[in-house]
């Protein structure tokens, strides 16, 4: 048990590099809203959320020292939301084309 | 409180006595009967609303109420009926009292979360019912509170939207309290292929509750911020898209037929080889029907708006969809009908149930994919055809699932015996009436019959007569079932560990079971359904 817990310990610089990586997706998020990418914008910023997402899963909520079993666990949870919102914006997009 | 001295030996019934032990009472089994007893009773007045709908409809013109109470009544039976009592149903009862004792553990994986699911439930009722008569408004939105309406209307729609996030709330903590269970809670030897299919089914269930819910909470908040704050998720007027609305309402309402089904196909699945004497057919395709239907059942929703507005692509592609959900149904029919065939079958009310069940649920998914066509969804949409088939669906499905289950562990509950001959009279009333309530609907709502509507034309008498004759039928063998498994509580005829000869755990331990279920937890050495047991060779 108390190996198991180790593997989760991580360092302050390991930390504030991934600190470093998620504002910078933050800015791109905003900025992306200044490129004139028409429908896909929302697509885009939500593309930069999901990336941030796994980080966050991935580090900060320790995913990586897991066993596969529950990282397949997860990850199909995202595959599901992604493929429902894939869905939903499919039929937006051929209504407003 | 256990010095006490006691005729009976210590059960989960009266291990504890008093008012203040069932109210914090953290035994699965306690919190399940709480459930029972809550949902029953929503139950009981939703049908007494859906009786006087139906008595209105047996003439022409006003007959008891206004059209203004008849709205308000369909809105109340609606709400009541799904919210409160078909999506909690099954899963919250007889999940509880029996899963655990199922895969052999003491009680669920957080017990104190489970009580605290059962209050939170309460507490979403409570709010629902409140927003049906706070400030002389009831919501008219109906159950689906469907924008740009809802997000204008000057009625309860915010208390509405909120007891059903409340009541979504109790359905994730539930189901995720089934899934750790499950997985963490299983007795040693119990693999996952040789857990019984009721837990299986419960399992396909949790995991939709767990995914599927948090979207309608959250759509149902973004209609409160739409009315308060006027963010433009959904009007047009701000900029809003309504079709968005339905799209993400649908992703969890439809995903929530499945809550109110699986479990319902669960129960049957334990019931025909306990009747048949004979392994279950087809364990596996069993299992893996049960997760294809939670999974492709995500895929489905858009059925529901064909006539919306949505694009011609998506049309296509979730009538292709909803298609593909009768291939593991189908597969579970075929099991259910092969696993009595050959078997010593014995028809006692649990049976009866359970066979009624594939016949309702057939008609109602055979009836489903003329809705899942476009081409004739577009023209029965919205008329009686359509409450016919969810009603086969919902009612015949998990209704009869549910009396099936009630009928099958009500022994091991209570430890005692119902009336057999009156279960199987209340049985045959509420099947008779059932038909002939919902069949003609089928019938006018082709020759064009509009459904909600307070009154009708004249070619429409009989079909309606016909129909409100059935209700009556079907709710005196309703209050026949109900005063038969109400009296034998007490008066009943003691029951044994193991009524029916069935070979799941739960048939293995005394009738009541004891507080923690098992003296010792057991070890597993085999699949789930094979007969040889004692009991069965006392037979």
């Amino acid at each position: 048990m108390e190996d198991h817990h180790d593997n989760h310990v991580t360092s302050y610089a390991q930390n504030f590099k991934i600190l470093f990586v998620l504002l910078l997706l933050t800015i791109s998020t905003i900025l992306i809203i200044k490129l004139d990418l028409g429908p896909y914008t929302v697509a885009m910023a939500l593309f930069l959320a999901s990336v941030k997402t796994t980080i966050v899963l991935t580090y900060f909520m320790h995913l990586k020292g897991e066993k596969l079993i529950l990282r397949l666990m997860v990850g199909g949870v995202f595959l599901l939301f992604a493929i429902i919102v894939i869905i939903t914006f499919i039929d937006y997009y051929f209504r407003i084309i | 409180m256990n010095n006490q001295v006691s005729a009976e030996p210590l059960n989960y019934l009266n291990h504890k006595t008093g008012l203040w032990s069932w109210l914090t009472a953290t035994d699965h089994k306690r919190i399940g009967l709480l459930y029972l007893y809550a949902i029953s009773t929503f139950f009981l007045t939703a049908a007494v609303l859906g009786l006087l709908m139906k008595i209105e409809k047996s003439s022409i013109g006003p007959t008891i109420m206004t059209a203004q109470t008849y709205n308000a009544l369909f809105t109340l039976h609606g709400i009541i009926m799904i919210f409160i009592v078909v999506i909690p149903g099954l899963a919250a009862v007889f999940g509880n009292i029996c899963l655990p004792i199922m895969i052999g553990a003491k009680d669920v994986a957080f017990p104190k979360l489970n009580l605290f699911s059962f209050y939170v439930y309460i507490t979403g009722a409570c709010l629902g019912l409140y927003s049906q008569f706070a400030n002389g408004h009831s919501p008219d939105a109906g159950w689906t509170f469907y924008v740009p309406y809802s997000a204008e209307v000057n009625s309860n729609i915010i208390l509405a939207l909120l007891a059903a996030f409340t009541l979504g709330f109790a359905s994730i903590l539930t189901g995720l309290n089934f899934i750790v269970t499950i997985h963490r809670m299983r007795a040693p030897g119990m693999t996952w292929f040789r857990m019984p299919l009721f837990p299986w089914s419960l399992y396909a269930t949790a995991w939709i509750q767990l995914l599927a819910t948090p979207v309608v909470g959250i759509t149902l908040l973004m209609v409160v911020a739409e009315r308060t704050l006027h963010v433009g998720f959904f009007d047009p007027k701000l900029g809003g898209d309504p079709v968005l609305y339905q799209h993400l309402f649908w992703i969890y309402s439809h995903p929530a037929v499945y809550v109110m089904i699986l479990p319902a196909m669960g129960v049957v699945t334990e019931i025909f080889p306990t009747f048949s004497q004979k392994p279950v057919f087809g364990y596996l395709p069993i299992v893996f029907s049960s997760l294809a239907i939670a999974l492709v059942g995500y895929f489905v929703w858009g059925h529901h708006m064909f006539t919306s507005g949505m694009s011609y692509e998506s049309r296509w592609f979730f009538s292709f969809i909803t298609f593909l959900v009768a291939i593991p149904s189908a597969i579970k029919v075929f099991n259910w009908l092969s696993t009595m065939y050959g078997g010593s079958v014995d028809l006692q009310p649990p049976l009866l149930y359970a066979i009624s069940f594939i016949f309702l649920f057939t008609i109602g998914g055979f009836t489903g994919l003329t809705l899942g066509a476009v081409a004739t969804d577009i023209q029965v949409h919205n008329t009686d055809f359509v409450v016919a088939h969810f009603h086969y669906i919902i009612f015949g499905g998990m209704g009869f699932g549910f009396f099936a289950a009630m009928h099958y562990w009500y022994p091991k509950i209570y430890g005692r015996m119902y009336h057999i001959k009156w279960a199987k009279i209340a049985w045959g009333f509420l099947f008779t009436g059932f038909n002939v309530l919902y069949f003609p609907m089928f019938i006018m709502g082709i020759q064009g019959m509009p459904r909600r509507y307070y009154d009708y034309d004249p070619k429409f008498q009989l079909g309606q007569t016909i129909s409100s004759v059935g209700a009556v039928i079907m709710f005196i063998g309703l209050i026949a079932m109900i005063v038969n498994l109400v009296y034998h509580v007490r008066r009943g005829a003691k029951a044994p560990a193991n009524p029916w000869h069935g070979v799941t755990l739960e048939w293995q331990i005394p009738s009541p079971p004891p507080h923690e279920n098992f003296d010792e937890i057991p070890v597993i050495t085999r699949e789930p359904y094979v007969f040889d047991n004692p009991y069965t060779k006392e037979k």
